[in-house]
């Protein structure tokens, strides 16, 4: 059976795509960044999942204003990175698992969370990105992908504790599935940022590393933080740490922190990211 | 509908208010993600801007590059970022004409950033 071995939290800053992208991953400004993730590739060389299982938001790339789905699945055999803006990044085509997909989505929906089905769907930053920091630049992602975009971008970004829900109903969808698979989660976005008007740039770093603690400690807790609290303390955008719920759902009531890196700035963001394992 | 985030200073929630507000705004900036429109709108801006229904407002804040009006009028800034990309603009400058600070912003953000404190309330702005 498949099966759920460990999580990822991570920004998903579209600078560190760019920085990536240009090579300029060793300079004063992103050094530092790049160095944090570090020990994050050689951990995942080691940990080797069959899948990754991605939550993130897409940027107004696959989705316009026109449909906002609130969770959408990717159901399709690959995803074309976008262009979103200044060409599509010179990064792999991401390669998807069919058939893991069509079983998480009927689970899901029978489960009661209504999810949208993606067939095809370009990704962004917001996949591609967490993907960089974690692999580097192979000429091939090193496993398929199985994508489930949140809407975060129109309030409301649906709840904590309803990600922290659908993340279990994820948990219970993977565990269901006949084939022997390894899984990783990831969570990505945040940490806190805000992008917009004359509050733009707001960093707390104080609130990040609570989140991170009750993130990993004491997530029924945590997960009932509220939208007001997010938008307040953590910037606007900060809202869509809500993702890195959907992940620990996922996860063991009891896991173990394996690494958490957090750095200021990167453009207008706070860096955040942590490796869970099962215990 | 309860808006309990509408006392948060400098910041305009992209709310299902503001959103039916900007829509034809925002359908307008998210064009400009694909080279052969941002061309188009370089041809002729006033004639590629009237395919979209917007507001006098939205229109004439578009055409100036009025980026905190164009939240304030229903723009959401993953959408006006574009047309701000399309300017040659990133999202770090962007953040720079949006707080009237241009290029000491990113001085801040090196610095760690715009604090928490004295930034969660509009009274604490209108003490100011």
């Amino acid at each position: 059976m498949a099966y759920i071995s460990s999580g990822v939290a991570c920004s998903h800053v579209p600078a560190l795509g760019v920085a990536s992208d240009k090579g300029i991953t060793g300079d004063d400004y992103y050094g530092p960044i790049f160095k944090g993730f570090e020990f994050s590739k050689e951990w995942m060389a080691k940990e080797k999942p069959d899948v990754i299982f991605l939550v993130y938001n897409d940027h107004c790339t696959a989705f316009d204003a026109r449909v906002i789905p609130t969770f959408a699945l990717g159901c399709g055999t690959e995803y074309v990175p976008a262009d979103e803006g200044w060409g599509p990044r010179p990064v792999p085509v991401v390669k998807g698992h069919r058939q893991l997909s069509a079983h998480i989505a009927q689970s899901l929906i029978l489960d009661e969370f209504d999810i949208t089905i993606m067939n095809e769907m370009e990704v962004d930053h917001g996949l591609t990105v967490p993907m960089t920091m974690m692999f580097g630049q192979p000429e091939a992602w090193p496993c398929p992908v199985v994508p489930l975009a949140v809407n975060v971008v129109q309030y409301p970004a649906p709840l904590g504790r309803r990600c922290f829900a659908l993340g279990k109903a994820i948990r219970r969808a993977i565990e269901s599935y006949g084939e022997d698979l390894k899984v990783c989660v990831f969570g990505t976005g945040g940490m806190s940022h805000q992008l917009q008007h004359q509050r733009a740039g707001l960093i707390n770093a104080d609130w990040d590393a609570r989140f991170m603690d009750l993130l990993v400690n004491d997530p029924d807790r945590g997960s009932e933080i509220e939208h007001i609290e997010y938008l307040r303390e953590a910037g606007s955008e900060g809202i869509e740490l809500v993702m890195w719920y959907v992940m620990r759902g996922a996860m063991n009531e009891s896991v173990e922190e394996i690494h958490r890196f957090y750095h200021v700035p990167a453009s207008n963001t706070a860096v955040g990211h942590l490796i869970l394992e099962n215990r | 509908m309860s808006k309990p985030y509408s006392d948060i200073p400098g910041t305009i929630v992209f709310d299902s208010d503001q959103a039916a507000i900007g829509y034809h705004l925002n359908q307008f900036c998210i064009t400009l993600r694909l080279a052969h429109n941002r061309e188009a709108f370089r041809a002729d801006p006033e004639g590629y801007i009237d395919q979209y229904p917007m507001t006098p407002d939205q229109r004439e804040a578009a055409l100036n590059q009025e980026w905190n009006r164009l939240l304030e009028l229903g723009g959401n800034i993953y959408y006006t970022s574009k047309l701000a990309a399309y300017h040659g603009i990133n999202f770090q400058q962007l953040a720079g004409l949006m707080t009237g600070m241009g290029e000491s912003y990113r001085a801040m953000m090196v610095g760690g950033g715009r604090s928490i404190e004295g930034n969660r309330f509009k009274s604490e702005w209108e003490d100011e």
